[in-house]
């Protein structure tokens, strides 16, 4: 008697076991299915600034064909490193800005955001005349512009020099470039998103998903530490379209501006356009009582 | 369970090598022996781990899209989950102040359920932590050395270390005593004791450092406040000893052990003081933000009495508060076990919301560009919360079930002392 239960009871355990264990590798089966599409280049690639100049060559022309093959388009990626005696420096006129939010769209198409959420590093705040208070704010405006009684304020990264997001990144997947510009390595970030609650700005963004873009759509010119398309999981940001302005051009979001409000240039240099802004014009920045010390003026004319 | 004294006088010498992992073993084998009501608990929790398994498989793969977490509240229930973990854990430790500190004897026999305690809800805030990460597979970024850890200036840096600390502190004291008694010998007061007064003031700072996560960021005004610190430092002693509390009640009904009530009276005197302590520092910051006003009182008044129809938090908050004063006066009236169980249930769910939906959410609301985005988690979120809780009970059940001889061997030995 005592046998059969002992027996039985064993049984069960077998039975109990297996079923447990069957339904584990149900549940996890889909963690399988996410694993498939990493590569091991891709989960043992070191940190962007401990990378050699092959290894980073590989790297590039990995995340090439990994576009060719999940986007369906042929991209180049490059690595553009800051220029020498360059610091760069961006201002916006408050009085001309007419919120027509085409800097924001700009930015959607040059840094290959993904078309669903419309995501874009730019926000347009639709403010009250007579008021600086952010919460009179409103960013989902919807009507034509520019109204009566209310000013525009575009808001993006403002490439602190001292960056609460550098700060607490627990991996030092974000730093301040020589240029200034603040950069992410999307390829070491692992997503904890504590940038984003550090920032006072709201200039960070997260991939909630593998952003998505039709291959005829993506811009192909793209760089290692801004524009090419991120990955699922981790964190982006303005870059002051480094991919560009390193290279001479200006960023995405000035040349879409059609009132001339956006001012860019070297702040090293005493006879650019943003120098003379800086000395002659009433210029503040958002929220200085936190001491971030940003590289993004907002002034007015009159 | 019973374990086979295996040692004798030449065994002592056998390198501890090989006899550790086979005490480990024993452990691992020992945790599927039991009744039938050991069996449906541990099958019902293990039940709820899968299918929280299930649904971080699926988010795992889809994105954290699944989640009702945005760019605008970024950290929603995990977080708050692990918060309110770090909180337990480090109020876990309440068993040994009495004991070591003012040298509680009757408390000393039962410090090894805290540790335990310990341990669980260490493990429970580390798979929060993983949970919430958009990049599980990039973890060993975080290792120093071989990682990038950005220490010291990282306040997560630090969380990573002190957090880790403890946990090994509590499993070397744990394992300790548990492998002596497996050895049948005596526990060396110089191998453990030194690191039950470590754990003590580790204890203190795995929930400052938490604390100063939050409060160390100037652009959330609503975190941005010294009292952070010592607020969470006074929830831990509410939500360790309430937790406690009933588990000791439950160890003494289903494992059938002696405990008298004086170590419950002794954690019932410090939540006299911590719930009340708890509330003031609460009003005191109420206070603070709405009297003053403007930006500083933002997302207060949103959490209290919502924003221009956004109400999400209100009905939490409000319940919170319900629950902490309603412990409050529980505690410190003349009512008898069931009173005070009743007291502890309130008080440990008041918490779990005033740390959550009262603390970790209203940061984010309004955002920094001073938008109302309301927060309400999925069931994905929900089902995952579950999985991690489930997880750390079961992990808590085999530690007391694997501590049981200890505890009984040590209060048989103190009541043969006593007579």
């Amino acid at each position: 008697m005592a046998e059969t239960t002992s027996t039985r009871r064993r049984a069960l355990k077998v039975i109990g076991a297996t079923l447990g264990a069957s339904a584990f590798a149900a549940a996890a089966a889909p963690i399988k299915h996410w694993a498939e599409n990493l590569s091991l280049g891709e989960v043992l690639q070191k940190h962007y600034q401990e990378l050699t100049p092959e290894q980073l060559k590989d790297v590039l022309s990995r995340l090439e064909r990994e576009t060719l093959r999940k986007y369906g388009a042929e991209v180049t990626i490059e690595d553009i490193r800051p220029e020498p005696n360059t610091s760069f420096g961006y201002a916006l006129n408050l009085s001309i800005c007419i919120g027509c939010r085409r800097c924001a769209e700009a930015c959607h198409k040059e840094n290959n955001h993904d078309r669903a959420t419309n995501n874009s590093y730019i926000r347009v705040l639709e403010m009250q005349k007579g008021s600086l208070d952010l919460e009179k704010g409103n960013a989902h405006y919807d009507h034509p512009v520019p109204a009566p009684d209310k000013f525009y304020m575009p808001v993006q990264c403002h490439q602190c020099d001292n960056a609460p997001c550098i700060k607490v990144c627990p991996v030092q997947a974000t730093w301040k470039e020589p240029d200034g510009i603040v950069v992410v390595d999307y390829n070491w970030c692992i997503g904890c998103r504590y940038c984003e609650a550090a920032c006072p700005y709201h200039a960070r963004r997260f991939n909630w998903k593998a952003p998505e873009i039709p291959a005829e759509e993506i811009n192909p010119h793209q760089s290692y530490l801004s524009n090419r398309i991120r990955p699922q999981g981790v964190m982006e940001k303005c870059t002051f379209c480094l991919h560009r302005t390193r290279r001479g051009q200006l960023p995405a979001c000035l040349e879409a501006c059609p009132t001339g409000a956006r001012v860019f240039g070297n702040l090293l240099d005493p006879n650019s356009e943003i120098r003379w802004v800086l000395e002659n014009k009433r210029v503040f920045v958002l929220k200085e009582e936190l001491g971030t010390k940003p590289r993004f003026f907002y002034f007015f004319d009159e | 369970m019973t374990f086979t004294t295996r040692t004798t006088g030449t065994t002592r010498q056998k390198n501890h090598a090989l006899l550790y992992p086979r005490f480990l073993w024993q452990l691992f084998l020992n945790s599927f022996r039991g009744g039938p009501a050991f069996y449906l608990w541990m099958t019902c929790l293990t039940a709820i781990a899968v299918v929280g398994l299930g649904a971080y498989a699926h988010q795992v793969n889809e994105g954290m899209r699944i989640t009702a977490l945005t760019d605008h509240v970024s950290w929603g229930l995990y977080i708050a989950n692990f918060t309110f973990g770090v909180g337990l854990a480090a109020g876990a430790v309440m068993m040994v102040i009495p004991a070591y500190l003012y040298d509680d004897h009757e408390m000393h026999d039962l410090t090894i359920i805290g540790e335990i305690l310990a341990i669980a809800a260490i493990a429970l805030c580390l798979c929060f932590v993983i949970v919430d990460m958009g990049r599980p597979d990039r973890l060993w970024h975080m290792l120093p050395f071989i990682g990038r850890f950005n220490w010291p200036i990282s306040m997560l840096t630090w969380d990573v270390i002190v957090l880790n600390g403890y946990l090994l502190i509590n499993l070397h004291v744990t394992g300790y005593l548990l492998y002596m008694r497996y050895l049948g010998r005596k526990p060396n007061p110089k191998v453990y004791v030194p690191f039950v007064f470590l754990s003590i003031g580790w204890a203190i700072s795995i929930h400052t450092v938490t604390a100063f996560l939050y409060q160390g960021l100037g652009g959330r005004p609503f975190w941005n406040s010294a009292l952070l610190a010592p607020r969470f430092i006074g929830s831990a002693f509410i939500t360790g000893p309430a937790f406690v509390i009933v588990l000791l009640q439950v160890i003494r009904r289903v494992l059938g052990l002696q405990i008298n009530d004086r170590p419950i009276g002794t954690l019932r005197s410090i939540l006299r003081i911590t719930i009340p302590v708890n509330l003031f520092m609460f009003c005191s910051e109420l206070f603070t933000a709405l009297y003053t006003g403007g930006h500083h009182s933002a997302a207060l008044s949103y959490l209290m009495f919502g924003h221009e129809g956004k109400t999400a938090l209100v009905p939490w908050i409000w319940t919170a508060l319900a629950f902490n004063a309603s412990s409050a006066l529980l505690v410190h009236s003349k009512v008898g076990l069931r009173g005070l169980n009743a007291a502890c249930v309130l008080a440990f769910v008041g918490v779990w919301i005033e740390k959550g939906m009262g603390l970790i959410i209203p940061g984010f609301i309004p955002s920094t560009l001073g938008e109302f985005v309301e927060y309400i988690p999925t069931l994905t979120e929900w089902r995952i919360t579950a999985g991690v809780w489930a997880l750390c009970l079961l992990l808590l059940t085999l530690g007391i079930k694997a501590a049981r001889p200890v505890l009984e061997g040590e209060l048989a030995a103190r009541r043969a002392e006593h007579s």
